[in-house]
């Protein structure tokens, strides 16, 4: 592997600039006349707007503008929309309701934008924002997604009746239902996964640059994936074409999905800074990023599973309500139908599959993908499941997933889904021995002793990654394909380029891409850049989220290094007069094997360049490019443990260990694929035991700041035992399967199992706090 | 309008700005120096951590005039002469950052912590002097193993030097 490789713990090479304040962030970003933006905000979560009076605004210091909604539309900018077409099981298509970018006659939740006011500073826009007079009609709101369903709710928008967007199936229901009329036993469970925002520490800001000269525009903004940014804002905004507009997403202080979409605002500031014709910045504040970010999760289920007398599950039935709030973001309709049913089967031969999901409006903020995405969901549910049943058995949770483990691959599940490889038994055996399970009896009598209810419980997860085959996601409605692009540039003196579509926030990809580099050409990493975010020199990409940057973005560089790596070997052969066949490279140097000929990699580049001496025919330069598709999702899997002593006096929660033991398949850098896992499982202890969006009846967002959201401290967690196995994923070159969301997949049912298992009481729901713990501990009593 | 002249990162700066102009603004709107962040707006998350007279502070919490000839350290201040100071050091080399967002602010508080401990962290002092930096990135994990690491370090230096 080297000491820079493929497998290398390298310490990362962007490190320093973060170390020492020199990131970029949009925020940071300063161009000359640039102005500033404050928007207008609904503060009813439903009401019909009457007018807009911005006179007195536009008087006061420093304001250059107000614009608002009518302004936006009469100027054709376009809906936002969701790029994921769903259909009902009557055939009918989802209930898109119009979302605009500034609402002009209806508002539908607390903290749509109404206006923009631009300014000097940010405070002037601020005084000005107050003084907008926006004459609203209060309406009905309805907040709650079950609710929102019945008769006689507030509707939301006139193209849902009972604000339904679809009503959608997956599985075979006449089969799933005879498995359920025949099974030994029936687990039932409710299940409630909490609505969460994504929070990453970085605010969401745009600037907005209109050039009058080239009629051009330039959008800096926190985006996990410009290219996408740049093809909906031109394709369905009407903004500008995408010649005409260039989209860079600089240093961006995390995602988790949130940075995935398109929000109103980058709009707004680019049509803004064409109507005032001055550069437009925009940047969050934290209660707005807690109004606006799309929140994640919040769905309801109920489950049957069916097990036979030997305590194999033959059927699962599964009903989902998923609250979508009050528009539908970019992928919002993809979140709870192919992102998480698909993933019900778990890790468990299931021959009978059936969910039923119904997407719902309420006047709450946009509900999209965070960390996760649709697995957490699935494998919450399953894993709650699986833990109820086996008290209700009387087996061991480990006993009853060995039972019913897949361990057969291919295994083509009953809900659309083929995995590829695994060996989840190996993970169970590496993280109950990581976890001391079978001493764990000692130590709940030792904390008994002490007067601490002592819990243990575990979660085995699947989630699927390396998004997406473009093929299959296509015909599943996906409105756009899911490859990745690379291009690698060797220049004249050997050093290179690797330009990528993915997009890194946080995952390190200037080191991890660079190792790949390392890896084949026996080059230094220092000696490798990558390029990515900004769609003026990279051509195309998907970007980063579903942990497909290394499975899909690197598997893209590796085709594109494949090519140059080709290339240089025809140089290199014509410079030693050798047979191309018989070149190796090694340690920056291109050889002839079994002889002391060598050519420097410098050297082959400069010859490359020079094209004084190259084979006949062939074109000077070093730089190919690569389009890579993949064949088939990746599986990673794995099984967290998590042991908890509950204090029955307070329902405090303290975690006393945590074990993750992962199967991501092969691993680039291992120190950045641990790195992956803490801030995942920080995340998805975060849901379990402190995270939840709250609006109150009215649809006032109670959880809008640090003091009333309870985000993870360093005192509310432990240090982690994280490790990993390896069954090497088949369908990409470099057998990854990724790691990105697996740590917030697979812990909150962990954290969960063994809290209900300390307490005595299975029915408790997450956020995990000490008012519920304590309420259950106690009537368990 | 009011002019505030103060010392950043050992030179002496003035700037004029609204009474009303938080530090934090004061240092990146008017001394571009934008390593200080801003993460939320109730001093709650720790990303604008500097240093004034010598202690860490939340550069939102306090006004530009209250900084008024005051000495202060932002995060491009911290390493001399291109050397990463011990804890960039070690931040680096235990993957203590991810997104790099929050990281200037942990590492501001980390070297004022180290030094307010002399050196001598556990673990748990760690967890519970970090109480007022929010990650949502790295689960913490790596940032109190770098945070230990770096006092383990620079008071064994200190100690060598005594």
């Amino acid at each position: 592997m080297g000491v820079e490789g493929i497998g290398a713990r390298v310490a990362r090479k962007e490190d320093k600039r973060f170390l020492t304040g020199k990131g970029r962030y949009t925020d940071d970003m300063s161009v000359p006349g640039m102005k500033y933006a404050v928007f207008v905000r609904s503060p009813h979560a439903h009401a019909k707007i009457l007018k807009v009076d911005a006179s007195a605004a536009k008087d006061m210091p420093g304001v250059i503008d107000v614009l608002d909604g009518k302004q936006i539309l009469a100027d054709g900018i376009g809906n936002l929309i969701c790029g994921w077409m769903i259909h009902s099981k009557d055939g009918s298509p989802m209930k898109m309701g119009a979302w605009r970018p500034l609402a002009h006659e209806t508002v539908r939740y607390v903290g749509d934008a109404v206006a923009i006011v631009v300014a000097d500073s940010v405070a002037e826009a601020r005084d000005a924002a107050e003084a907008v007079v926006v004459d609203y009609q209060e309406l009905p709101v309805v907040i709650d997604a079950s609710k929102a369903l019945e008769a006689g709710q507030p509707q939301l928008h006139p193209e849902a009746p009972n604000n339904l967007i679809f009503d959608w199936q997956i599985g075979d229901e006449s089969e799933t239902d005879k498995a359920i009329a025949t099974a030994a036993h029936v687990t039932e469970v409710t299940i409630h996964n909490n609505r969460l925002s994504p929070n990453p520490m970085e605010p969401r800001a745009a600037l907005g640059i209109y050039d009058a000269g080239d009629d051009h525009y330039t959008c800096y903004t926190t985006s996990q994936n410009p290219h996408v940014a740049r093809l909906v804002m031109s394709a369905f905004y009407n903004v500008a074409p995408e010649n005409k507009l260039r989209v860079i997403a600089p240093d961006v202080g995390g995602g988790f999905g949130s940075k995935i979409y398109i929000y109103p605002e980058e709009i707004v500031c680019l049509w803004a800074s064409k109507r005032t014709g001055v550069p437009v910045k925009w940047t969050s504040d934290r209660t707005e990023a807690f109004l606006t970010d799309a929140h994640g999760r919040d769905h309801v289920s109920t489950v049957k599973m069916a097990f036979d007398a030997n305590n194999r599950i033959i059927g699962l039935k599964v009903d989902t309500i998923a609250n979508l709030g009050a528009y539908m973001s970019l992928f919002s309709s993809a979140v709870p139908t192919y992102l998480y049913a698909t993933l019900l089967s778990g890790q468990y031969d299931i021959p009978a599959i059936h969910a039923n999901v119904r997407t719902v409006y309420t006047n709450t903020a946009p509900v999209d993908a965070y960390r996760g995405a649709g697995r957490p969901e699935a494998t919450y549910l399953l894993e709650r499941t699986m833990e109820t049943a086996a008290r209700e058995l009387g087996v061991s949770p480990a006993e009853l997933r060995r039972v019913n483990f897949i361990r057969s691959f291919p295994h083509q599940t009953p809900v659309i889904m083929n995995y590829d490889a695994g060996d989840y038994e190996a993970s169970l055996n590496a993280a109950m021995q990581a976890a001391d399970w079978n001493g764990f009896a000692a130590r709940k009598a030792e904390a008994d002793r002490r007067g601490m209810k002592r819990g243990i419980g575990m979660s085995c997860y699947i989630e699927a990654c390396g998004i997406a085959p473009s093929a299959a996601v296509g015909s599943l409605g996906a409105g756009v394909g899911l490859w990745e692009s690379a291009e690698v540039r060797v220049n004249a003196v050997g050093t290179i380029e690797v330009l990528t579509g993915s997009h890194s926030h946080g995952q390190g990809h200037e080191t991890t891409f660079a190792q790949l580099v390392a890896d084949r050409f026996g080059v230094p990493i220092d000696s490798v850049n990558i390029v990515h975010g900004d769609t003026d020199k990279v051509q195309m990409g998907m970007g980063t989220y579903g942990s497909r940057s290394g499975a899909v973005g690197m598997s893209a560089v590796v085709k594109a290094l494949d090519k140059v790596e080709a290339k240089a070997k025809k140089i290199a052969a014509h410079l030693m007069e050798a047979d191309e066949s018989d070149i190796v490279i090694e340690n920056g140097e291109l050889k002839v094997a079994g002889t002391d000929k060598a050519v420097p990699w410098f050297q082959m580049a400069l010859a490359a360049y020079t094209a004084h001496n190259l084979p006949a025919g062939m074109e000077p330069g070093l730089k190919e490019g690569a389009f890579y598709d993949p064949a088939n999702f990746t599986f990673p899997a794995g099984c967290y443990i998590c042991e908890v002593e509950v204090d029955p006096d307070t329902g405090r929660t303290k975690i006393v260990q945590f074990v993750a033991a992962d199967d991501f398949g092969n691993i680039i850098n291992p120190m950045i694929v641990e790195g992956q896992v803490h801030g995942g499982i920080a995340q998805g202890i975060g849901q379990a035991l402190l995270e939840g969006v709250h609006y109150d009846p009215s649809g006032q967002l109670l959880t809008a700041s640090y003091m009333d959201y309870a985000m993870p401290r360093a005192d509310d967690l432990p240090s982690f035992q994280v490790s990993t196995s390896n069954t090497p994923c088949p369908n990409n070159p470099l057998g990854i399967k990724g790691c990105g969301e697996a740590g917030a997949i697979g812990s909150p049912p962990a954290l969960i199992n063994a809290i209900t298992d300390a307490i005595g009481n299975n029915a408790l729901t997450m956020p995990a706090t000490p008012q519920k713990v304590w309420a259950a501990a106690h009537a368990a009593k | 309008m009011a002019k505030v002249t103060m010392t950043v990162n050992g030179r002496q700066v003035s700037g004029h700005c609204d009474d009303r102009t938080l530090l934090v603004q004061f240092i990146r709107e008017n001394l571009g120096l934008t390593g200080t962040h801003v993460g939320c707006d109730t001093s709650q998350c720790g990303a604008c951590v500097i240093h004034m007279d010598g202690k860490s502070v939340k550069s939102c919490s306090i006004l530009a005039a209250q900084a008024a000839g005051s000495t202060i350290t932002t995060i491009e201040g911290l390493a001399a002469d291109g050397e990463l100071h011990p804890v960039q050091a070690a931040f680096k080399a235990n993957h203590g950052l991810q997104c790099g967002f929050c990281t200037p602010g942990m590492v501001m508080t980390a070297v004022d912590m180290i030094r307010r401990h002399q050196g001598q962290l556990d673990e748990a002092t760690v967890r519970a002097e970090l109480e007022g930096n929010i990650c949502r990135c790295t689960g913490y994990h790596n940032i109190v193993k770098a945070i230990l690491a770096a006092a383990a370090e620079m008071s064994g230096a200190r100690v060598a030097a005594e």
